[in-house]
């Protein structure tokens, strides 16, 4: 090969490294997105059932229930719309509290049950995930209750109690 | 009184960094000598100002003047004083403040270490680092005052989130800092580069060290964050591809690429104006990486909206900025010619390569980072991306890099014989590739082909690199200081991959419910747990959990880990505990009290994971040792002044 073809080899070479790369990478991505669904969605039949996927509300007051001599937990997340429960095995987060908004990132079982892979609550007690914020906001605004509003999403991270 | 002292002070400091990005400029357009020499004492004094304002708010922190709102928001009375000086960049408005005093400082740094500059370049680069500090002032000034006051006083503070008060943390964001605004010199260069319509090798030769040593502290400062995540979180992670973290590491992949691409500017001066683009990308990248940390973005798109303000101005500069010299790129780089010829099997095609593997690695994590933040703001949903998209990307990208990061360094700038290196290539390939498979199978006794490849491509650039530096001594070559440099990086590289690997194969994670006087196996190790017991810190009461680890009938250790509660805050907090060595980690973390003295605890094993932190330090020295190389003090002025006296009279 003379210098020339051997510089065309290297860019297409490169060319379609790189093209093998975005080809993979925006599968990979497609594979991994996790879309937000609220418990009045998921009631709603809107969740996926063969896709991991993430659910996010309060932790109901008096609905931690624990099992004996396992891990294994349940409780409720509700939007104050719909309510629905989740199972998790294994350690909550510190800030896993009822009254508490969360995320859990999980799958629907063929029962309809909701087992979580991961709670998650952020190191920060007056902190609202933007996800429930939005999600309980959402609710709200659907259930037209007159009253006292949420609020926007600022305001509901910054001020306790937002966290109604 | 003092605190209206720093206000002050920041407004002197921006009225002097105005002065200090137009002056100069004009007299580098006109040859004035006088506006000139403008710069280095404007520079001098903006950095005064700006210190004395970072001591004022430091001086408030320490006092406890709670009449300050930033300061009654981020530390209390029972705060130690180590945090509460560490309290002044625990958020928005200090951290911008830290951003500025570390931009001033090595705007000094550049003023004092580079009087062997031309006068006229070096007014324009310290013209655009100011440039860059008028808009950090005015976005402190105009919407983030770290100064402002609350009324009435309160009595105490509100306490530093107890998960920053962490040695590890409180040294995390300067470093990252140092990092991410060191790279304002490469841009800075770079940007006096183009208005200047000169671009040669010498020009790299100057922001080379300067864009080393950036790296360096940015390396040591995404370290020392993994680290800390590691300790503290409680989840015996050491990255977990959250944005926070993306953040700092998309400048660092950049940065990475523009070091390489520096290094084939710098000899052969081939790829300047690649080289210009990328050091305009990685600063870029920094300045997105301060606003997304700190501005709110990453807990909601919509706290923009509800402080329009800051989300305006953050969008505005980083327009102006990243628009602003991507346009004077586009105007001027069709002047920038590079002369350096080179065949297709190369020094330079190595290092060419390696940039595009960089930037896809970038490009990868700018996706998966930026994506869900677009889609929340387009309203169209909320998304977030698995932690499996980070890590198949990154699998894919390693295996090219870890090839080429073998064979790279072997071969000679301009033109190569592949037939010269070939045999070498082959047997040490051979030979990693046996030995990567092989060990996996000895440790459990079955093949792991993942597992054995990561091996086996940390044997391969790790043999790859002892072999060229073998040669080279037994050749009786004189071994540079940026060549050892390189060598260690490149040994780092090695040591990081092979930590990666073995923990993430052989990390062994369990969740147990605890009870007092039962032992749990892990590993081969038996944690014996006894109970738990109050103890009482400076400022948290916690409950204490006893457990001896046993191994072969002998005691290897204790842990002690901790469930603790900071007055003041109602939310227990988790103190992870662990035995640290060289081959593994046992770590131990209480979960929460069960029924009848019993506790969840989460235990891991986690073999080698301190190589991942081993190995990025032996990058951070590879860098500071690349740096010390003593071409960088000496050639720079003969050569320099000769080629630069001759380009201004010619201009």
């Amino acid at each position: 090969m003379n210098k020339r073809s051997r510089r065309k080899v290297l860019v297409i070479a490169i060319v379609f490294g790189v093209a093998i790369a975005a080809v993979l990478g925006l599968t990979a991505f497609e594979e991994n997105l996790l879309y937000f669904y609220s418990p009045t969605q998921v009631k709603a039949g809107e969740a996926p059932e063969s896709h991991s996927f993430r659910v996010g509300g309060l932790v109901v007051d008096g609905s931690v229930q624990r099992e004996k001599d396992s891990l294994k937990i349940q409780f409720d997340v509700t939007d104050n719309t719909e309510t629905m429960t989740v199972e998790y095995t294994g350690i909550l987060p510190d800030l896993f509290r009822e009254g508490q908004g969360i995320v859990a990132m999980g799958n629907l079982q063929p029962d309809g049950q909701f087992v979580a892979q991961e709670v998650l609550a952020k190191h920060d007690e007056n902190y609202m995930p933007p996800e429930v914020a939005d999600a309980l906001k959402k609710a709200e605004k659907a259930a037209k209750e007159k009253g006292p509003q949420l609020g926007d999403n600022q305001s509901a991270e910054q001020n306790p109690t937002g966290n109604i | 009184m003092i605190p209206e002292l720093g206000h002050f002070a920041l407004i002197i400091a921006f009225a002097v960094s105005l002065v200090q990005s137009v002056v100069p400029l004009i007299g580098a357009a006109r040859n004035d000598a006088a506006l000139i020499a403008i710069a280095r004492p404007a520079a001098l004094t903006q950095f005064l100002f700006i210190g004395l304002a970072y001591a004022i708010l430091t001086h408030a922190f320490i006092v406890h003047d709670f009449s300050v709102l930033y300061v009654s928001q981020h530390s209390n009375l029972v705060q130690p004083l180590m945090y509460r000086i560490s309290g002044v960049w625990g958020s928005h408005e200090g951290s911008l403040l830290l951003w500025t005093l570390i931009l001033s400082l090595w705007t000094i740094a550049v003023a004092v270490y580079s009087r062997n500059l031309p006068e006229i370049l070096m007014a324009r680069v310290l013209a655009v680092m100011a440039m860059i500090s008028t808009g950090f002032l005015a976005f402190m000034l105009f919407t983030s005052n770290p100064f402002e006051r609350i009324f009435p006083t309160p009595l105490d503070g509100t306490e530093l989130n107890p998960l920053l008060q962490d040695p590890g943390l409180a040294i995390h964001p300067p470093m990252l800092y140092m990092g991410y605004v060191g790279f304002s010199v490469a841009f800075a260069f770079a940007v006096a580069a183009l208005l200047g319509g000169k671009l040669d090798a010498t020009w790299a030769r100057w922001s080379r060290p300067w864009t080393t040593i950036a790296w360096s502290f940015l390396t040591l400062g995404i370290a020392l964050g993994s680290w800390w995540a590691y300790n503290e979180l409680g989840w015996g992670g050491w990255w977990f591809w959250d944005p926070v973290e993306n953040a700092s590491f998309m400048p660092w992949l950049v940065g990475t690429a523009l070091i390489h691409s520096l290094a084939s500017t710098e000899k052969r001066g081939v790829f300047k104006s690649w080289t210009v683009l990328l050091a305009i990308l990685a600063f870029s990248l920094s300045l997105l990486g301060t606003f997304i940390v700190r501005s709110g973005v990453l807990v909601s798109v919509h706290a923009f909206a509800t402080d329009p303000a800051r989300g305006v101005f953050i969008l505005a500069f980083l327009v102006v900025v990243i628009g602003g010299s991507l346009g004077l790129y586009a105007w001027r780089s069709a002047t920038v010619v590079s002369h350096g010829r080179f065949r297709a099997f190369s020094r330079e095609t190595a290092l060419l390569l390696n940039n595009i593997i960089f930037l896809t690695a970038a490009a990868a994590v700018f996706v998966g980072t930026m994506y869900p933040l677009v889609v929340d703001a387009f309203g169209v949903g909320k998304i977030s991306v698995g932690r499996p998209y980070f890590d198949a990307m990154f699998s894919l990208v390693a295996i090219p890099l870890l090839l080429l990061l073998g064979i790279g360094p072997a071969i000679r700038w301009k033109g190569d014989n592949w037939a010269r290196i070939a045999k070498v290539m082959t047997v040490i390939f051979i030979i990693s590739l046996v030995l990567g498979l092989l060990l996996p199978f000895l440790i459990e006794e079955k093949l792991n082909l993942s597992t054995g490849l990561g091996l086996a491509g940390a044997l391969w650039v790790a043999l790859t690199t002892l072999k060229d530096l073998s040669s080279r001594l037994s050749k009786k070559l004189k071994l540079s200081l940026s060549y050892l440099g390189m060598v260690l990086a490149h040994l780092g590289v090695a040591v990081f991959v092979a930590g990666i690997t073995i923990t993430m194969t052989y990390s062994e994670e369990k969740d147990l419910r605890v009870e007092p006087g039962s032992s749990y196996d892990i590993s081969g190790y038996e944690f014996r747990f006894s109970g738990t017991r109050k103890v009482e810190g400076p400022n948290y009461i916690a409950d204490e959990a006893v457990i001896e680890v046993w191994s072969d009938g002998k005691k290897s250790g204790e842990l002690f880990p901790q469930k603790r509660v900071y007055s003041g805050k109602s939310n227990p907090m988790t103190d992870a505990s662990i035995d640290k060595s060289f081959t593994r980690d046992l770590y131990a973390a209480l979960g929460e009290e069960l029924e009848g003295g019993a506790w969840s605890m989460r235990v891991y094993y986690k073999p080698l994971i301190r190589w991942i932190w081993l190995g990025c330090l032996m990058m951070t020295l590879g860098g500071v040792l690349a740096v010390s190389d003593r071409r960088y003090r000496q050639t720079v002025k003969a050569k320099v002044k000769k080629s630069f006296t001759v380009a201004d009279s010619a201009a």
